[in-house]
C-alpha cells in the first residue's frame, strides 16, 4: 500500500462507504431502512464535502456541505418517512431480480464504471483520483436499483441516491459544481420529490396500491 | 540411460498385455499375476522417472520405428519425468486394485481387458515421452482407442455404447485440433520434431492460433467446459479401475500437453494467452462443482468432480502463462508448482475415490446413491481409506488437496503486481471462484461420503455387502498413503519439481525456510505452512482432550436406539436422499440446470417423485451444432443418387476438370 | 523460538478455552437485558458444561467410530485455531506452520467432521442439519477466505500475526476495501456461529434449526465437547474480527509480562463491546426463513468480493 496522506485516506474511506451504502440499498427490501440508508449516505457525503473543503480551502464547499446536510440528511428523509407512514408502504415486494443476482450485476457495473472512469481519473487532480469511479458506480447502481424495484417509493430513493452520486462525482472531479448549478439541482430534487409525493397519492387513489406494475395497464390496448 | 529404462518398462507393459491373451479366460493369470506385475512396472517407472527428475537432465533417443524415414523421437526431460512419476505411482495402486477387481463373467474376458488396460498404460507413457508430432499423435490415438475399448467393456448396454461413441467423437474432434496445432507449430519448416518446433519462429498471430488450437484439443481431452460433455458419460461407464485411470492419469496428459505446447514448444508465452485457460478453468471449477453437487450416481458425481479439478489445474496453467508473459518468472514458477502439485494430488485422490466406488459397486451392485448407505459397518477398510480421499479432495489440511490449493491461492495474491490495468483487477475475482469451488467440493464430498458410507442402509440387501479383498486393500492403501505423504511433505515434492519450473519458466521458487518441515515458497513474504507440525499439533490437542475426558469422566457409555423424537416409526428412507442433499444447490443455482420434475399429486395412491437434471449446454451448444452438421451432411448427400451412371458421370467430370487443370498449369 | 513464546502460545489457547463460555454467557446476558428479560448468570455456560460432563453418555446403536471421534476432532480443531489467531500476542510459534488459509481449512475440517457425524446415525434430523450446515458453509467459507484475502493483500502475507502487526502499525488502518470486508465478515460470523438471522441457538423447531439438528444425537461428554467447541468457534471468529479490523492493543513486540498487562485488558474490553454489539444485532433482526439464508450468504460473499475489488481499485 502506498502511503497516502491522512486526508486522502479519509476521503477514500468516505468514497468506499458511499459505495458500500449503495450496495446496502441494493440488498435491502425494507423501504424504511432504504430511506435511513439514504440519510446515512447523505451524512457521509456531507463529511466528504467538509473534508474536501478543509483540504482545499474552497469556501463554497462549506456551503454545499451545509446544503447537503439540511436537505439530504434531514429534510428529505423526514419527508419520505412521513410519506411512508401516510401511505403505509413499509415493504417492497419481491424485486424483479433476486438480491444476489442484483448484487452480481452490481459487481460487474462497478468494474465497468472504473474502466469508464480511468481516463477521467488520469485528467483529474490527484487529490480525488479514485473517487470518480466510485461516483459513477453510485450513479449506475442507483439506476440498477430503480430498474429492479417494483414500488414507486424505492424508485424515488434510487433517484435521490443517483443524485448523490452525481454530486459526489462533480465534487471529486472538479471540487464541486458552480454554486448556482448546485442550488438549482438541489431545488430540482426538492421539487421533484414533492411532485412525486403528490403523484404517489394520485397513484394510490387510482389503483389502491403503489405497485408500479399497475401502470402497465395504462398503455393503449390494441 | 533412464530413458532406455522407461522405454523398456513401456514395452514391458505391452508384453504383459499380450501375455494376457495366452489364456484370456483365466482370472488367476490376469488378476493374480499380470496386473500385480504391471503394478510393479508402474512403481519401477515412477522410480526411474523420479531419478530423472531429481537429476534434472534431458535425454534423447531416436528409435527407427514406424514409417521409413520417420523415426520416433523420444525425450525425457523434467516435465515428462514429473508426469511419468504421476503415471507410474498412481497406476501402480490402480493396477494392484484392478488385479483383485476384474472377475470372470463381467463384460469382456479378463485377458482382453488386461491387454487393453496395459496398452492404455503404455500409450500414456509414450504420449509423455514423444518428441515429435507423429509419435505424439500415434500415442495419443492409441490412448484414445484403448480407453474407448475399456469404456465399452459392458458393450451389451446401449447406454454404454452411446457413452463410448460420444467419448470417441470428442476425442477425435480434439485430435483434429491437435493435428492442426502441430501443423501450425512446425512453421513451414516441414519438420515435425518438437526440436524443430522449438526453433521455429512463428508470427504472433500464428503462435496464438497454435496455442488456442492446442488448448481446444487438449481441453477436449481434459474435460474443460464446454468440451467436457463426454466425461460424465464415459467415466462412469467404464469399470472402476479404468475410471480411476482415466480420471486420475489420462486427464493429466492433457494438462501435460498444454504445458508442453504453451510453455515449451511456443517458447516464451504472450501474457494474454494465459487468459483463455484461466477463464475457462475458472468456469470449469464452478460448473463442475455445481453439477457434482446435484448428481445421484456416485461415479457421475466423481466424474463431475474431476471436471472441477481439471478446472483448478487449468486455472493454474493460465496464471502461470499470465505471470510468465508479464516478466514475473518466480511467481509463474509458483503457479506452475500449484498446477503440477494439483495434478499429482488429484491423480491419487481421485483414483482412490473411484476405486472406492468400485469396491462399493462390487459389494452391492448399486451405483445409485439413493440405494446405498451405512456401508461403513460392512466395509470398514474401504470406508476408512475412502475417507482419506474424501477429506483430501475437499482440500482439508494437512492432507494433499490443501497444499495445491494453498499454493494456487498464494500465487493469486500476486496478481495485483501485474502491469495490466483491468486484468489485474479481474484476476483476483478468480481467487473468489477458486475459493467457492473448494467450498463446493466440500459440499460434494460430504454428500458423497455421508450418503454411501454413513447413516442406515437404504436397502435391505445392503446388509450382505462385504469388504474388498486383500489385493484391492493394498491398492487403496497405497493411494491413501500417497494422499497423506503428499500432504505432509510438500517441501520435498516441490524441491523435486523445481527442475520442471526451471525448464518451463526459467525460475525456481526459492525455499525461504531453513527447516525441512516448513513450506515457505513465497519469495519475500513471511508466509509459511508446516503440515507436519500442523498434524502433530492437531493430534496432540485431540489426544490430550481424549485423555483428559477419559481421566475425568466417571459415567458409563450406553448404547441405545437412535432418538426418534417420540415419533416411533423412523425408517432408513427418512434420511436425506442424494436428491435431497443436493436440493439447496439446485435451488440456489437454478439457472444453471435444466430441471425436469415430476411431483406427485396430493391424492396419488402411489406417489412418485422424480427429478432429472440435465446440462443446458446440450440445448445451447451441442444440439444446434449437431443440427448444423446434419444440414451440411444433407446438402452433401444430394450428390448421392444411387445410379451407377450418375456416379460414373461424377468420375468422368472430375477427370475432365483435373485434365483441364493439368493442361492450364 | 524461545520458551516464552511457547508459554504465550499455550496461555493463549488456555485463555480461549476459559474465556469462550464466559463470552457466550456475556452475549446471552446482553441479549436478555436488551429484551427486558432477567439475565441468566454469566457462568451459566460453564454450569451447563459441568452438568453435561457428569451425565451418562447415550450413543445410538448404529453409530460408527466416526461418530465418537468427531467431537474430539471438532474440539481439537477449534482449540488449535485459538492458538493460530493472534488475540493477545503476535509472537506465536504455531503460526509459522499454519497461516490464515490453513485456519479456514481448519474450520472447514471441523465442519466436515461435524456434518459427517450428523449423517452417521441416519436420522432425518441429522441429515437435514448436515445439509443445511453445508449450505451455510459453502458460501460462508469462501466469503471468509476473501475477507482474509483483502487483508493479506494489504500486508503481503497470509500469516495472521503479520497482518495484525501491519494493520496496527498503519496510520489509521482505514482501508476502503476493509470496510466492505468488515460487513461481509459480520455476516459470515453470524451465519457460521448459528446466530439469529440465520439460526436460532435457542430453538428446537425443525423448520428452522441447523446446528441443533446436527447435534441431536449427542449427549453427555460428547455434547459437552461439541458445545464447548461451538463456543470456542464464536470466540475465535470474534478474535479474527479483532485481528483484521481492530488490531489495537495486541502485544506487538516480544511479549513479556508487560505486554500481557496491556493485551489482556484490551482483549477483554473488545470482547465486551463485541458481545454487546452481537446481542444488539440479534435483538433487532428477525430469524430468516431457511431459503432466505443463501441470499444472505451470497450477499456476504459478494460483499467480500467487492472488498477485494475496491481494494484493488483504490488501494493499489
Amino acid at each position: 500500500m502506498t502511503h497516502l496522506t491522512l486526508g486522502q485516506q479519509l476521503l477514500d474511506s468516505c468514497a468506499a462507504l458511499l459505495l458500500l451504502l449503495s450496495f446496502a440499498m441494493l440488498s435491502q427490501r425494507r423501504v424504511v431502512t432504504l430511506v435511513n440508508l439514504y440519510a446515512v449516505q447523505g451524512a457521509v457525503l456531507t463529511a466528504a464535502t467538509l473534508l474536501l473543503a478543509w483540504r482545499t480551502g474552497e469556501g463554497h464547499l462549506y456551503l454545499s456541505a451545509a446544503l447537503t446536510l439540511g436537505l439530504k440528511v434531514a429534510f428529505l428523509p423526514w419527508l419520505l418517512h412521513r410519506l411512508i407512514r401516510r401511505l403505509g408502504v413499509y415493504w417492497d415486494t419481491e424485486p424483479l431480480l433476486n438480491v444476489s443476482g442484483t448484487m452480481l450485476v452490481g459487481l460487474v457495473i462497478v468494474v465497468f464504471a472504473f474502466a469508464l472512469a480511468q481516463p477521467i481519473t488520469l485528467l483529474a487532480s490527484t487529490a480525488t483520483r479514485s473517487a470518480v469511479g466510485i461516483a459513477v458506480s453510485v450513479v449506475l447502481l442507483a439506476f440498477l436499483m430503480m430498474i429492479t424495484r417494483r414500488k414507486a417509493m424505492s424508485q424515488v430513493v434510487g433517484f435521490l441516491s443517483m443524485e448523490n452520486g452525481v454530486f459526489f462525482g462533480a465534487m471529486s472531479a472538479s471540487y464541486g459544481m458552480p454554486m448556482v448549478v448546485e442550488l438549482g439541482v438541489a431545488l430540482d430534487v426538492l421539487v421533484g420529490v414533492l411532485v412525486l409525493g403528490v403523484f404517489f397519492f394520485q397513484i394510490r387513489e387510482r389503483f389502491e396500491s403503489l405497485d408500479l406494475h399497475h401502470l402497465e395497464a395504462l398503455k393503449e390496448h390494441e | 540411460m533412464l530413458l532406455v529404462g522407461c522405454v523398456a518398462l513401456l514395452l514391458g507393459w505391452t508384453a504383459i498385455g499380450l501375455a494376457g491373451l495366452l489364456r484370456p479366460r483365466s482370472v488367476v493369470l490376469s488378476g493374480r499375476v499380470l496386473f500385480p506385475l504391471g503394478a510393479l512396472l508402474g512403481f519401477a517407472l515412477a522410480v526411474l522417472a523420479g531419478a530423472s527428475l531429481l537429476g534434472g537432465g534431458i535425454e534423447r533417443l531416436v528409435l527407427p520405428l514406424g514409417l521409413p524415414g520417420l523415426p520416433a523421437h523420444l525425450r525425457l526431460d523434467p516435465l515428462s519425468s514429473a508426469f511419468l512419476v504421476l503415471l507410474g505411482a498412481a497406476s501402480g495402486g490402480i493396477s494392484l486394485f484392478a488385479g483383485g477387481y476384474f472377475r470372470a463373467g463381467e463384460g469382456a474376458a479378463p485377458g482382453l481387458l488386461c491387454l487393453q488396460y496395459h496398452l492404455f498404460l503404455a500409450s500414456m507413457g509414450l504420449v509423455l515421452l514423444a518428441d515429435d508430432a507423429y509419435s505424439f499423435l500415434v500415442a495419443w490415438e492409441a490412448m484414445a482407442l484403448s480407453s474407448y475399448f475399456l469404456v465399452t467393456t459392458q458393450h451389451r448396454l446401449a447406454e454404454i455404447r452411446r457413452a463410448g461413441f460420444l467419448y470417441l467423437l470428442m476425442a477425435h474432434v480434439g485430435a483434429i485440433c491437435l493435428l492442426l496445432a502441430f501443423g501450425v507449430l512446425q512453421g513451414g519448416s516441414g519438420l515435425f520434431t518438437f526440436a524443430a518446433m522449438r526453433a521455429a519462429h512463428l508470427s504472433p498471430g500464428w503462435a496464438a492460433a497454435a496455442f488456442l488450437l492446442a488448448l481446444l484439443g487438449f481441453g477436449a481431452k481434459a474435460g474443460l467446459v464446454p468440451l467436457h460433455v463426454w466425461l460424465p458419460e464415459a467415466h462412469p461407464a467404464a469399470p472402476s479401475p479404468v475410471s480411476a485411470l482415466m480420471s486420475g492419469v489420462m486427464l493429466k496428459t492433457a494438462v501435460y500437453g498444454v504445458l508442453r505446447v504453451g510453455l515449451d514448444l511456443l517458447g516464451h508465452p504472450v501474457w494474454w494467452w494465459g487468459l483463455a485457460p484461466l477463464a475457462l478453468g475458472l468456469l470449469t471449477i464452478v460448473y463442475g462443482a455445481l453439477f457434482a453437487a446435484v448428481q445421484t450416481d456416485m461415479k457421475r458425481l466423481l466424474a463431475y468432480s474431476s471436471v472441477e479439478n481439471i478446472g483448478i489445474a487449468f486455472t493454474g496453467v493460465g496464471l502461470t502463462m499470465v505471470f510468465a508473459g508479464s516478466g514475473m518468472p518466480v511467481v509463474a514458477a509458483l503457479a506452475l508448482l500449484a498446477t503440477l502439485y494439483h495434478c499429482l494430488n488429484h491423480s491419487f485422490m481421485k483414483s482412490l475415490l473411484f476405486l472406492g466406488t468400485g469396491a462399493v459397486l462390487h459389494a452391492t451392485g448399486e451405483r445409485n446413491l439413493g440405494r446405498l448407505g451405512g456401508l461403513m459397518h460392512r466395509m470398514p477398510w474401504v470406508a476408512w481409506l475412502t475417507l482419506v480421499g474424501t477429506l483430501a479432495i475437499a482440500g482439508l489440511p494437512p492432507l494433499n488437496g490443501f497444499v495445491s490449493e494453498w499454493l494456487l491461492l498464494q500465487s493469486f495474491l500476486f496478481t495485483d503486481g501485474l502491469p495490466h490495468a483491468l486484468v489485474n483487477l479481474l484476476i483476483p475475482m478468480g481467487a473468489a471462484l477458486v475459493a467457492l469451488g473448494a467450498a463446493l467440493a466440500g459440499y460434494v464430498m460430504v454428500k458423497f461420503y455421508g450418503i454411501i458410507f454413513l447413516g442406515q442402509p437404504r436397502e435391505a440387501s445392503l446388509v450382505h455387502a462385504h469388504d474388498c479383498g486383500w489385493l484391492e486393500r493394498i491398492g487403496l492403501l497405497w493411494l491413501a498413503l500417497g494422499c497423506v505423504l503428499l500432504g505432509l511433505f510438500p517441501l520435498q515434492v516441490i524441491g523435486a519439481l523445481g527442475a520442471v519450473t526451471a525448464e518451463l519458466v526459467g525460475a525456481v521458487v526459492p525455499q525461504a525456510s531453513p527447516h525441512w518441515w516448513l513450506l515457505a515458497p513465497v519469495p519475500g513474504r513471511p508466509v509459511s505452512y508446516g503440515p507436519v507440525v500442523f498434524l502433530t499439533a492437531t493430534l496432540a490437542v485431540v489426544l490430550m482432550t481424549v485423555l483428559i475426558v477419559r481421566l475425568t469422566y466417571r459415567q458409563r457409555v450406553r448404547r441405545a436406539p437412535a432418538w426418534d423424537c417420540g415419533f416411533g416409526a423412523l425408517t432408513a428412507r427418512m434420511q436425506d436422499t442424494a436428491e435431497g442433499f443436493g436440493q439447496p444447490i439446485r435451488h440456489i443455482f437454478q439457472p444453471f440446470f435444466e430441471i425436469e420434475r415430476e411431483l406427485p399429486a396430493p391424492a396419488d395412491r402411489a406417489p412418485r417423485y422424480r427429478i432429472a437434471i440435465a446440462e443446458r449446454i446440450w440445448k445451447l451448444l451441442y444440439e444446434p451444432l449437431v443440427r448444423a452438421v446434419e444440414r451440411l451432411a444433407n446438402t452433401v448427400a444430394r450428390v448421392q443418387q444411387g445410379r451407377i451412371s450418375v456416379y460414373l458421370l461424377y468420375s468422368f467430370a472430375t477427370l475432365l476438370v483435373l485434365l483441364a487443370v493439368a493442361m492450364a498449369s | 523460538m524461545s520458551a516464552i513464546e511457547w508459554i504465550t502460545q499455550v496461555l493463549e489457547v488456555a485463555l480461549a478455552l476459559a474465556a469462550a463460555p464466559v463470552f457466550l454467557g456475556w452475549l446471552n446476558q446482553c441479549r436478555a437485558w436488551l429484551q427486558n428479560r432477567r439475565a441468566p448468570s454469566l457462568w451459566l455456560p460453564y454450569r451447563n458444561l459441568r452438568k453435561l460432563f457428569h451425565k451418562e453418555a447415550v450413543i445410538a446403536e448404529n453409530a460408527s467410530p466416526l461418530f465418537r471421534i468427531a467431537p474430539y476432532v471438532v474440539f481439537g480443531a477449534m482449540a488449535l485455531a485459538a492458538g493460530i489467531i493472534p488475540s493477545m500476542g503476535t509472537q506465536l510459534p504455531l503460526v509459522v506452520s499454519a497461516d490464515a488459509i490453513a485456519l479456514v481449512g481448519l474450520f472447514a475440517a471441523a465442519r466436515m467432521f461435524m456434518t459427517l457425524a450428523a449423517m452417521d446415525v441416519g436420522t432425518a434430523f441429522g441429515t437435514l442439519g448436515a445439509r443445511r450446515e453445508m449450505m451455510v458453509g459453502f458460501l460462508a467459507e469462501p466469503a471468509l477466505l476473501m475477507v482474509i484475502f483483502v487483508a493479506s493483500m494489504l500486508s503481503s502475507s497470509t500469516a495472521l500475526p503479520v497482518i495484525t502487526r501491519n494493520l496496527a502499525s498503519g496510520h489509521l488502518g482505514l482501508s476502503p476495501g476493509l470496510a466492505f470486508s468488515a460487513v461481509a465478515f459480520v455476516l459470515v460470523l453470524l451465519a457460521e456461529n448459528a446466530r439469529i438471522p440465520v439460526d436460532n441457538p435457542a430453538t428446537h423447531l425443525e423448520l428452522t434449526m441447523i446446528h441443533e439438528a446436527m447435534v441431536l444425537e449427542y449427549s453427555a461428554r460428547h455434547l459437552a465437547l461439541i458445545e464447548w467447541a461451538a463456543q470456542l468457534k464464536l470466540f475465535n471468529y470474534v478474535c479474527i474480527g479483532f485481528a483484521l479490523f481492530l488490531p489495537w492493543g495486541v502485544a506487538r513486540a516480544q511479549i513479556g509480562p508487560l505486554g500481557l498487562l496491556v493485551a489482556i485488558p484490551a482483549l477483554a474490553a473488545k470482547l465486551a463491546a463485541a458481545g454487546a454489539g452481537l446481542a444488539l444485532i440479534e435483538t433487532v433482526s428477525a430469524k430468516m426463513r431457511v431459503m432466505r439464508i443463501p441470499e444472505f450468504l451470497a450477499s456476504a460473499f459478494l460483499f467480500a468480493v467487492l472488498g477485494l475489488l475496491v481494494h484493488v481499485l483504490l488501494g493499489a
